[in-house]
């Protein structure tokens, strides 16, 4: 029979964790071939198809930089509030509350502006609002004691509804013949791409900025360092006089905003209108959890996996054309990566062992 | 003006029954001291599984119980990452709301648009049902009402007056010293994780074969998370469940009673979402020594370790 042993041990070398990180992505993806196997899809075409659709060509690569760009910016924001232990699944309306601010300052302003005041502008109006969005949760934590998680879900449904509303009532463009969408940006209000390609390059380079921005700030600076100790040891953190409420209402702050970038990024460099909130985000806010997981909730990180998995959003796109499966199957990537990736940290703080022992019962 | 009261009150009781099932399923996974952020996922599992085998058997029961099975099944992952692997249970959570909506959106691909030749018939009592106002309203409802008000009774009889119940509790309460009492921590947790499911898979249930009958992808419409406000404000209690439950289920029926008005839909749609802000608002400014949340929630048990 085999018993198993486990022990306690300490920090990883950094070769074992990246062994260790893609072990659990390897029988993540093992996990998701038998799901390919029950749906009646050979797993080796599905996973070559999702591969050749987001990495195998020039084409599946522009798109797939196009995609981490909202997702880098989200993740990077979501790892500063992970560490303070602030479970913020928010950024799904963080990031429509940064279009509709974005949005708002584009159509009302846009026309009479040029573009090098307008585009700040709207980056600015969307930080605003991710921000104020991101914030209500933290005070409702640290003045009502409501469960983050509970009360940013609910911020989603509610803002999702309001973007509905807003598209298909008083925002309603006069341009659209009833459909529902805000009028076009003007063109100075419109990001410019990377030629023979959907990349909309000043949010690329804000995103990668912003990773690098945050990652020092985390690791770098007392606040940084004030955040961190509320996530790991919050009773030190109390001892040390650190003001919870005013720490996390500005990683809130700071998160939000992140999110909203991202939804300034799809405004103004993908849709170019505001539309249905479906149309607008396709989860990039509950994606995000993912990447920052991934990395370890380190924004350096962040922009290799914000990377790796709009590759997975691309390429499942791909297969959904391709092999006729349905939108969800980028729920269930996501939810089994997401499931070993955790599992996997056990083998991180734990050695197990497996040893073979001849059976005599008796 | 008495048919439109009997009407409300009987609607009302019927939006609140998936609320309620699922909020004993929660009560009695978090009494153990296990958070599951799953329910969306098990609910919709639980949602699609029924209406496929009821669809496929034309036997409701059958879809009713494989409803349960599959509930039950889908939490097991949850409790093995939160148990076994000692993972994060608000992630561990989220991993699986996000694969039981993907799951479920997979398998019921096929049947979008497809409903059943008819839904879950409503249970009149003999004799009660006959009562006027009260007869029509609380005894001729979906055998799913029935079953969630006498799950909430047992659940919490259970909880409270069986040496079970102490066990459960005080797994959530006290790990270490219940496991210096001879009980076994984890396997409490287990069954307790194991138990919710089947809860989260009848709600599902009641919502794709007696709620309507059909299945469209995100039809638990959030339900799972008002599920996880509702166990906040019974304070872990199945009796405060039921009303808790059935006050929700009176805001679902209020949009549709608000739409003639030509109050927006959308923001009618808000309601039940902003409801739970303001019933976790309301628990909050209460004195937070009496909210009573088992002491040990969402932390991991490692046996051997203080």
């Amino acid at each position: 029979m085999v018993r198993v042993s486990v022990s306690a041990r300490g920090e990883l070398s950094a070769a074992a964790a990246g062994l260790n990180l893609l072990g659990s992505l390897a029988a993540g993806m093992a996990a998701i071939s038998l799901v390919f196997v029950f749906y009646g899809v050979d797993p080796l075409e599905a996973f070559g198809s999702i591969f050749a659709g987001s990495f195998g060509s020039l084409y599946g690569i522009k798109e797939t930089v196009t995609k981490a760009i909202p997702l880098v910016l989200i993740a990077a924001g979501l790892a500063l509030a992970f560490r303070a232990k602030f479970w913020n699944i928010g950024a799904e309306s963080q990031l429509l509350m940064g279009a509709i601010f974005s949005t708002w300052v584009g159509l009302n302003w846009g026309p009479h502006l040029p573009s090098y005041v307008i585009i700040p502008l709207m980056f600015a109006a969307a930080m605003l609002g991710g921000a104020l969005w991101g914030i209500i949760p933290a005070v409702l934590k640290y003045k009502f004691a409501i469960n983050e998680v509970i009360s940013t879900l609910m911020l989603n449904y509610i803002c999702a509804e309001l973007t509905t509303l807003l598209v298909v009532g008083p925002w309603k463009g006069k341009t659209k013949f009833g459909f529902p969408y805000t009028d076009d940006l003007p063109p100075q209000a419109v990001l410019g791409l990377l030629p023979g390609s959907s990349i909309h390059y000043v949010t690329l380079a804000v995103a990668v900025t912003l990773a690098v921005v945050l990652g020092l700030l985390v690791f770098k600076t007392r606040f940084g360092y004030e955040l961190r100790v509320i996530g790991e040891n919050p009773n030190a953190a109390r001892y040390a006089g650190i003001d919870f409420l005013r720490t996390t209402m500005v990683v809130m702050a700071i998160s939000g905003a992140a999110a909203g970038l991202a939804g300034a990024g799809e405004i103004a460099g993908v849709h170019h209108h505001l539309s249905y909130p479906d149309a607008i985000s396709s989860g990039y806010g509950y994606t995000a959890i993912i990447v920052a997981w991934l990395a370890k909730l380190n924004p350096f990180y962040v922009v290799v996996a914000g990377f790796f998995f709009a590759g997975i959003l691309v390429g499942g796109d791909a297969i959904q054309i391709s092999l006729g499966l349905p939108a969800a199957t980028v729920n269930v990537f996501n939810g089994i990566l997401l499931l070993f990736l955790i599992m996997g940290d056990y083998f991180a703080r734990n050695r197990v062992r497996l040893t073979w022992i001849a059976s005599d019962k008796g | 003006m008495e048919e439109i009261i009997t009407s409300i009150a009987q609607r009302t009781l019927v939006a609140g029954t998936p609320l309620l099932l699922g909020t004993i399923g929660e009560v009695i996974c978090e009494r153990s001291g296990i958070l599951n952020l799953g329910v969306e996922g098990a609910m919709s599992v639980g949602a699609v599984t029924a209406f496929i085998v009821t669809f496929n058997t034309q036997s409701i029961w059958l879809g009713v119980a494989a409803a349960l099975a599959a509930g039950m099944l889908f939490c097991l992952l949850h409790a093995a990452a939160s148990i076994s692997f000692q993972a994060n249970q608000v992630v561990s959570g989220l991993a699986l709301t996000m694969l039981g909506l993907g799951l479920s959106g997979l398998a019921g691909k096929p049947y979008v648009g497809r409903p059943l030749a008819e839904k879950m018939s409503p249970l009149a009592v003999p004799g009660l049902s006959k009562i006027p106002v009260l007869g029509p309203v609380f005894f001729n409802q979906s055998p799913f009402f029935y079953l969630g008000i006498g799950s909430a009774l047992a659940a919490w009889f259970v909880l409270r007056h069986t040496s079970l119940g102490i066990k459960i509790r005080s797994a959530g309460e006290n790990p270490t010293a219940t496991e210096a009492q001879g009980v076994n921590v984890n396997k409490v947790r287990y069954w307790c994780v194991v138990a919710g499911g089947a809860f989260y898979g009848l709600a599902g249930a009641n919502l794709s074969i007696s709620y309507s009958k059909s299945w469209i992808e995100g039809m638990t419409a959030g339900r799972g998370w008002i599920v996880i406000a509702l166990t906040i404000f019974a304070l872990w209690n199945p009796l405060r469940a039921i009303l808790g439950a059935f006050l929700f289920g009176g805001i679902f029926v209020l949009q549709y009673l608000l739409q003639p008005l030509g109050i927006s839909p959308n923001f009618l749609a808000m309601l039940p979402y902003l409801a739970t802000l303001l019933v976790l608002l309301a628990g909050g400014l209460r004195d937070k020594r009496k909210l009573n949340a088992p002491a040990m929630l969402a932390e991991p048990y490692v046996r051997g370790q203080r």
